[in-house]
């Protein structure tokens, strides 16, 4: 006997009340601390600012602690936080060359001004399991040297001023903005870099690694890598200059692409791009690559057919809060759906199989 | 919830939306980019008809909202507490006292009246996106008016099937120009699109595209003169109130596969049995 279904609202709420006894664990183990999370799970913060499109140290850890750690659901929770500020406005262009860098590498040159510095990376840590953290996390105090007080030039500075490497105009024109006008085709590059700087890092990942195996291959060097704090700085109307409101810590990546020319430019160098709130380096140079990939047709080069190459694709497929939302509600009950297809596969199986019936007396 | 603006979204949103939903109006069928926010609900869950029914809900509303026609479903109870929460209006399950429906999938079988609004969440509002991934290239499609490639794909159908095999999601012409994909509603609903007392506006929200029907649209579903469309349903009548004139949802009620019919809109099935209409399954 069929009791029409009541209660979705009393079963919404103990779901809810059970995901919350779950994301908290065995009560006796100690709760995180939103501090704990910041300091110490400064890399999944990182992203969580970076595709959540806010920088706010503490309000993404709050978000993991709130997603028991599922980034995506954090980055989601950030997204629909943010969305709901004010604009007060816009903030200057921030002045990578004035970054301080943490970490500063070029794979072109061996040596160069600013010089090599490593910086904290996981580049040549043995991938060893590190049991001592297991029991006791505390570290001895890594060597220091003074920062120095030299800015560190661009190395594609360098190579600009041979004439080696393609221009990078300068262009005062207001980026459209993607959180506040439909993404629409075709996309400049101001506007593919945008979606690009929050999209999906294993997304962008996936894509780069597939311009370097051959679909639409174009062989970058890192040119720099560099990570550091860079000063913000707004313009007040009501003082009539700029002021300082704050840092921010930035990933950027400048490829230099092999180029042998096309019909309209000649032999050069040319550039891909990558720019990450945080350290966020393996996101930051498969932006440069995905970007350098999606710069064909200025650059006059083929569509050979390739994922990366098609801004289409990778622009409305690069958001992880649009695709995770649409793939998972496919969970939603779909019953109506589901039975108008129901009484077409009937329909369309009850005349296949009188056409048999007639067929085979015939 | 005093943190959040009336209807959750802050005004200047809601101004976007609503100047998107008269430019919608004032050329049905077409399909108007806007920029959708995020909501705190996941894109696919309804958030393109949950931004359209912020922009028009006014504190004297009386709201409903149906999932494959019911109330109850778990997203209808969570998009009907977001609206109480954020905006306190009154919430009805009654299909007739609603001012503003939002809908996924049905289309109520009582008819709508005049100064009602029902609000469509929409997945996928490109009718030719299965034919042609590329929206740079369904935007010309629509502007040119090609819509050869959806009769071709019609055609085909009915070569290789007998039939037109879409049953939901069945794309319709509005006012003899632009094709239109209705949302995800089976083609039982689709003639109650055209004519409709009421305002009808579809939302999507990770799609960034609204449109809209005034009342009183031609909506035509396309079709052949030889294989003229149909608008089907199981042919049963309704277990719990013996209506012949809604569309069902097959239950399975137990291990041998015994089946039953019940209407897919609740309201109207409970108004139903109230009024003493008994089905086959009643108790």
């Amino acid at each position: 006997m069929y009791v029409a279904v009541k209660g979705g609202e009393r079963a919404i709420e103990n779901a809810h009340a059970w995901l919350a006894e779950e994301r908290r664990g065995n009560t006796d183990v100690a709760e995180l601390s939103i501090a704990q999370i910041r300091e110490q799970l400064s890399l999944a913060v990182n992203r969580v600012m970076a595709e959540g499109s806010l920088y706010d140290p503490d309000l993404a850890a709050l978000a993991i602690k709130q997603a028991q750690g599922d980034l995506i659901e954090a980055i989601f929770l950030i997204r629909a936080y943010r969305t709901t500020l004010p604009r007060f406005g816009a903030s200057e262009p921030v002045d990578t060359g004035m970054m301080a860098c943490d970490r500063r590498i070029s794979a072109t040159f061996k040596d160069l001004p600013g010089g090599q510095v490593l910086g904290p990376t996981f580049d040549y840590t043995h991938r060893l399991l590190d049991f001592k953290l297991a029991a006791d996390g505390e570290v001895p105090k890594a060597p220091s040297r003074d920062a120095g007080t030299a800015t560190v030039p661009h190395v594609t500075e360098f190579l600009n001023r041979e004439g080696l490497i393609e221009e990078a105009p300068h262009d005062d024109t207001p980026p459209p903005d993607l959180t506040r006008e439909p993404l629409e085709m075709p996309a400049d590059r101001a506007l593919r870099l945008q979606a690009l700087t929050r999209a999906d890092e294993g997304f962008t990942l996936g894509l780069a690694y597939s311009t370097q195996r051959g679909y639409g291959r174009n062989h970058a060097f890192v040119g720099e890598l560099r990570i550091g704090s860079v000063p913000v700085e707004m313009d007040i109307p009501e003082l009539g200059f700029a002021v300082e409101i704050g840092e921010v810590i930035l990933t950027e990546c400048e490829t230099v692409n092999q180029f042998t020319g096309s019909k309209t430019e000649p032999p050069q160098f040319t550039r891909g791009y990558g720019l990450v709130f945080g350290q966020t380096e393996r996101k930051a140079i498969s932006m440069a690559l995905v970007d350098r990939a999606l710069r064909w047709e200025e650059l006059g080069e083929d569509n050979v057919g390739a994922p990366a190459q098609d801004t289409e694709f990778v622009l409305y497929h690069a958001d992880n809060i649009q695709a995770t939302g649409f793939l998972e509600h496919i969970k939603l009950p779909h019953y109506v759906d589901f039975q108008s297809e129901l009484e077409l596969v009937r329909k369309l199986r009850r005349e296949a199989g009188a056409q048999q019936v007639q067929e085979a007396a015939e | 919830m005093t943190e959040y603006n009336f209807a959750y979204l802050d005004e200047q949103t809601k101004r976007m939306i609503r100047r998107a939903i008269l430019k919608g109006l004032a050329i049905p069928g077409y399909q108007v980019p806007f920029a959708s926010r995020e909501m705190p609900m996941p894109y696919g869950w309804g958030t393109g008809g949950v931004q359209v029914s912020a922009a028009v809900l006014t504190p004297k509303d009386t709201f409903k909202v149906i999932d494959q026609g019911a109330d109850d479903t778990t997203n209808a109870v969570s998009i009907r507490t977001f609206f109480q929460r954020t905006a306190g209006v009154a919430t009805t399950t009654a299909t007739s006292d609603a001012t503003v429906i939002q809908t996924r999938h049905r289309i109520p079988e009582e008819r709508l009246h005049e100064g009602q609004i029902l609000v469509y969440q929409v997945p996928i509002p490109e009718p030719l996106r299965f034919l042609e991934p590329r929206e740079s290239e369904t935007r010309k499609m629509h502007s040119l008016e090609e819509y050869g490639l959806m009769h071709v794909k019609l055609y085909e159908d009915i070569s290789r099937h007998g039939h037109i095999a879409t049953s939901y999601a069945y794309p319709v012409k509005v006012e003899g120009r632009y094709v239109m994909d209705p949302s995800p509603i089976p083609k039982f609903d689709n003639p109650k699109l055209g004519d409709m007392a009421a305002i009808q506006l579809f939302g999507a929200g990770r799609e960034q595209r609204i449109y809209a029907l005034p009342p009183y649209t031609q909506v035509v579903s396309l079709d052949f003169e030889d294989h003229p469309f149909e608008a089907s349903k199981a042919d049963h009548p309704c277990g719990m109130c013996g209506a012949t004139d809604s569309y069902l949802d097959e239950l399975i009620i137990d291990d041998a596969g015994g089946r039953m019919f019940v209407c897919s809109d609740t309201d109207y099935c409970e108004a139903r049995q109230s009024a003493g209409h008994k089905g086959k399954d009643a108790a």
